[in-house]
């Protein structure tokens, strides 16, 4: 009846009104409902699969990871580990043992090629990580077999067994105390699949479906899916947490950087992913600019291992007389926060009294002649030949330190090889410096004191300077051998002293994920680092933003 | 009446087979493997291969070749693509109803437009008003569609907001492909939001379809006001005059009637100048249709795509040009007795 009422209306308005007219008159009163329920994101890719476990593509996890699914364990919001599927965890006290306790109130998806009859329980756990553990698993070798992420944590290695203790209780038992584990466990890459859902593909032999037709426990459903065009979300209306606010979702896949600006501008999304032309969007008074460090830094390292760099006063002179402020203006276009250390600010880890050396181009000079270098000195600086968010142009990033350092009399060769020659020539250690940079796999901060400035990396791979330090070693094995939050963090604490004494690197730029959204959409959406959550977003009507705004401000009135 | 029929059927079908025989040519021009270029198979094993070879008759001499292609074509079967690797005519069948809708609602706007301005300025011959329209007519086919397009999205969508800039409909709305032709999927589906959907997909169409329409509209003008300026001096007009027939009695009764019969005659030749416009539109809006699809397979070097792409395309448009010889030759008992190519 309503329906036909509504149709009515319509009608009688197309007679009283010109066509056109009517036409957008019935679209603002009544699609209202519909949009005000949905949110369509602007996305700058096809995700390649519907598990994240294949893939360590920010553009699968930022379809995937939470919306479909949970973790046994995730981050909250002070970056620090909380229950999820797991209510509750515990390890033992030589940390080789971890035992979850899962919830059994967790309904999986009900959708159109799959209903559960069962909750989430201990089988669906041991299912999701024996898939990437045992080589031998019926749906290992699915989808290609490659697990990027777990395989660069060298999971397969650490983890002996996984074992079902009874219907909700899973113990991981792992070769050696690591803990980074727990950390891995709440990266987008390892979450739960439905054991139930495989089982039922066996029999079809379609085992390759349920990475293209996902089931998992999160709070949104696939709906419809069209290559290079849109991704539908429904919501999952039993969610085992807070059901999400808005109905739908879509992903409406816009690779072109001004296809999704003009979207955004002609409010045709209400999100857009890496919006460009910053500017024009801060200064409108309906969209938003969001951002987000990222979890990378962008450095200058010195090869410690070759004069005059294995001198520290030089080292300590050459960052000294670096502007840093300049580079990330020019190179960064600013959309990057100026790195005070390796580890960026948004790191629990981060300890927030770290001193920062201040650009000082007279107490470098002073510095010099203390070394013994006060007529200067010729160096290379090698600079990366492509292009990553931590660096987005490295050659350019050469040419201001060389006017840099030109005025503390150092004379800067810059140097450049293609990336495959580039990176085989730092590894023999032909450089004096070089522009590089980290992008980390999880947040645990130990993802980036290790592999970036750790004596067995210096022997291997990751690390350029050949810096190696005994003390800066011990800090971070006592780091990852205790469990306490707050030791660790003194640890890490000291180990950041010890790079600002020793200086063989200078960090100069954490890069940043920046977003554009309608104003009327709420809620959080950016993750301080991994994939984007649409799980608390809601929409306020485009006309009544103002009066619930006012309506919200009255209510903490009267809180207060 | 017949006769016309017929004559226009063989023009059809040799037309056709001189345009097969050009898309079968481009296979061998193209750079790679004839036989892939065919059925753009591109990652076949070497026993597909086989079969492929076997199933275009590529062993044997040219005339079977282009035998055995042809009757592919005619059963459907127009390859692979080689960028997605799935069926063309898959592909054609959801891609070509989106730009017929764009292309006609083009043709409608550009007619309902093009031809009383033209009138108006024939009637109003030597007049200010008939310069005024003459001159905007020159304006607008002076200007590029690419320019326009973009500068109707800045105006109408991002300044003014309002209307939107890209896509066939809103994608919070799910229509079920039926026809492909979205105003009647929508009028099919049975979703609650029926009619939002229509007036949201009305919204949709308006601003790429007068962007296409502009180049048209104006040469309706000089076409109807060059057919509107001979009627009125023709001798039959005078008479009535003489006879003192009134304005408007001239102009509704004789005058529209017998130039618009001179006017319908050029829409099929207009038409495929229109989906040439609707093409590069199609990419700046982002509407889901055979011309974005084409130029896209262009940069992708998808042979297969686009030799089956212009087949099909040309064929749409040339059977709308038959339609509109047809429409003329119902009207005008005299041009049924005209030969090929009039």
């Amino acid at each position: 009846m309503a329906v036909l009422t509504m149709k009515f209306n319509c009608l009688r308005r197309l007679a009283l009104v010109s066509i056109v007219s009517s036409l957008v008159g019935c679209s603002e009163s009544e699609s209202l409902s519909l949009s005000e329920r949905s949110i369509i994101y602007c996305s700058e890719g096809s995700p390649e699969t519907f598990n994240p476990q294949l893939s360590t593509s920010g553009t699968t996890s930022d379809a995937t990871s939470r919306l479909l699914y949970n973790n046994l364990i995730t981050y909250k919001e002070d970056n620090t580990l909380g229950p999820s599927i797991a209510k509750s965890w515990h390890v033992t006290r030589d940390g080789k043992k971890i035992t979850f306790y899962l919830r059994n109130d967790i309904p999986f998806h009900q959708t159109s090629y799959f209903t559960p009859t069962r909750n989430l329980n201990a089988d669906d756990v041991l299912f999701s990580f024996n898939r990437i553990l045992d080589k031998t698993h019926e749906y290992h070798d699915v989808s290609g077999g490659s697990y990027p992420f777990f395989q660069s944590v060298k999971f397969p290695e650490l983890v002996e067994r996984v074992e079902k203790i009874n219907d909700y209780t899973v113990r991981f038992v792992i070769k050696r105390n690591n803990s980074s584990f727990l950390a891995n466990l709440a990266t987008d890459y390892a979450i739960i699949l439905s054991k139930e859902y495989a089982e039922q593909l066996i029999p079809t032999n379609s085992h390759h479906e349920i990475d293209i037709f996902p089931v998992g426990t999160g709070p949104f459903l696939l709906k419809d899916y069209r290559v290079g065009s849109l991704i539908r979300f429904y919501r999952h209306d039993s969610y085992w947490q807070e059901k999400a606010k808005i109905e739908q979702l879509v992903y409406d896949i816009s690779p072109s950087k001004t296809t999704r600006l003009t979207k955004l501008l002609a409010k045709e999304c209400d999100v857009s992913s890496y919006p460009i032309a910053h500017a024009k969007i801060s200064e409108r008074n309906d969209l938003q600019l969001e951002s987000v460090t990222s979890l990378n830094v962008g450095y200058f390292g010195f090869n410690t291992k070759k004069p005059p760099f294995d001198n520290k006063l030089v080292r300590q002179a050459v960052s000294l007389a670096i502007n840093k402020q300049a580079i990330i203006d020019t190179v960064y276009r600013s959309q990057a926060a100026r790195a005070k250390s390796i580890l960026p600010e948004t790191s629990w880890a981060y300890d927030k009294n770290t001193p920062e050396d201040i650009y000082d181009p007279i107490r470098a000079k002073s510095l010099l002649e203390i070394a013994g270098y006060a007529q200067g000195f010729d160096m290379d600086i090698w600079a990366m030949p492509v292009q990553r968010a931590y660096n987005p142009n490295a050659v350019t990033m050469a040419k201001l330190i060389q006017a840099d350092l030109k005025k503390i009399g150092v004379k800067v060769k810059i140097i450049s090889y293609e990336w495959s020659t580039f990176l085989r020539r730092l590894s023999l250690g032909e450089h004096q410096s070089f522009l590089l940079g980290w992008s980390a796999d999880h947040p645990d901060p130990d993802n980036f004191f290790t592999p970036m400035l750790s004596c067995s990396q210096s022997k291997t791979v990751n690390n350029r300077t050949f810096w190696c330090n005994k003390e800066y070693d011990q800090l971070l094995q006592d780091a990852l051998e205790t469990t306490s939050m707050k030791k660790r963090k003194q640890y890490y604490a000291k180990a950041m002293a010890i790079i600002n004494e020793e200086v063989p690197l200078l960090p100069i730029a954490h890069s940043k994920r920046f977003q554009a959204r309608d104003t009327n959409v709420q809620g959080k959406i950016l993750a301080n680092f991994g994939g984007i959550s649409f799980h608390h977003v809601s929409k306020v009507p485009p006309t009544a933003t103002s009066e619930s705004q006012s309506d919200e401000a009255s209510a903490q009135e009267v809180d207060q | 009446m017949l006769t016309f029929t017929l004559r226009r059927l063989t023009l059809f079908i040799f037309t056709m087979l001189v345009l097969t025989l050009l898309s079968f040519s481009l296979s061998f021009l193209f750079p790679g493997d004839t036989v892939i270029n065919h059925s753009g198979q591109i990652n076949a094993t070497a026993s597909e291969l086989q079969l492929l070879n076997d199933a275009y008759k590529m062993d044997e001499n040219i005339f079977s070749q282009y035998k055995a292609y042809l009757s592919h074509v005619l059963t459907g079967d127009f390859g692979q693509s080689m960028a997605s690797q799935s069926p063309i005519n898959h592909e054609l069948k959801a891609l070509l109803p989106a730009t017929m809708e764009l292309s006609l609602v083009a043709l409608l706007i550009a007619m309902l437009t093009g031809i009383p301005l033209g009138f108006i300025a024939a009637i109003k011959h030597n007049k200010t008003s008939d310069n005024a329209i003459l001159s905007l007519a020159m304006l607008g086919y002076s200007i590029p569609v690419f320019w326009l397009g973009l500068l109707a999205i800045l105006l109408f969508s991002i300044t003014l907001g309002w209307l939107p800039s890209a896509g066939q409909i809103s994608l919070l709305f799910e229509i079920e492909f039926v026809t492909g032709i979205q105003f009647i999927d929508i009028l099919l589906s049975d979703s609650p939001y029926k009619w939002q959907a229509f007036s949201n997909a009305s919204a949709h169409i308006i601003l790429p379809a007068c962007v296409i329409a502009l180049a048209p509209a104006t040469i309706f003008i000089r076409l109807s006001r060059a057919a509107m300026i001979e009627v009125l001096s023709a001798s039959y007009i005078r008479a009535a005059r003489a006879k003192g027939l009134s304005f408007n009695q001239i102009i509704f009764r004789h005058a529209i009637r017998n130039a618009l019969i001179k006017i319908i005659r050029h829409v099929g030749l207009q038409f495929a100048n229109l989906v040439t416009i609707a093409m590069v539109t199609e990419v700046i809006f982002s509407w889901p249709g055979i011309g974005r699809w084409l130029i896209e397979s262009i940069y992708q070097r998808d042979y297969t795509a686009i030799q089956s792409g212009l087949l099909v395309l040309s064929c749409f448009i040339f059977i709308v040009h038959i339609l509109t010889d047809f429409i003329y030759a119902a009207l005008n008992p005299l041009a049924r007795g005209n030969k090929y190519g009039s």
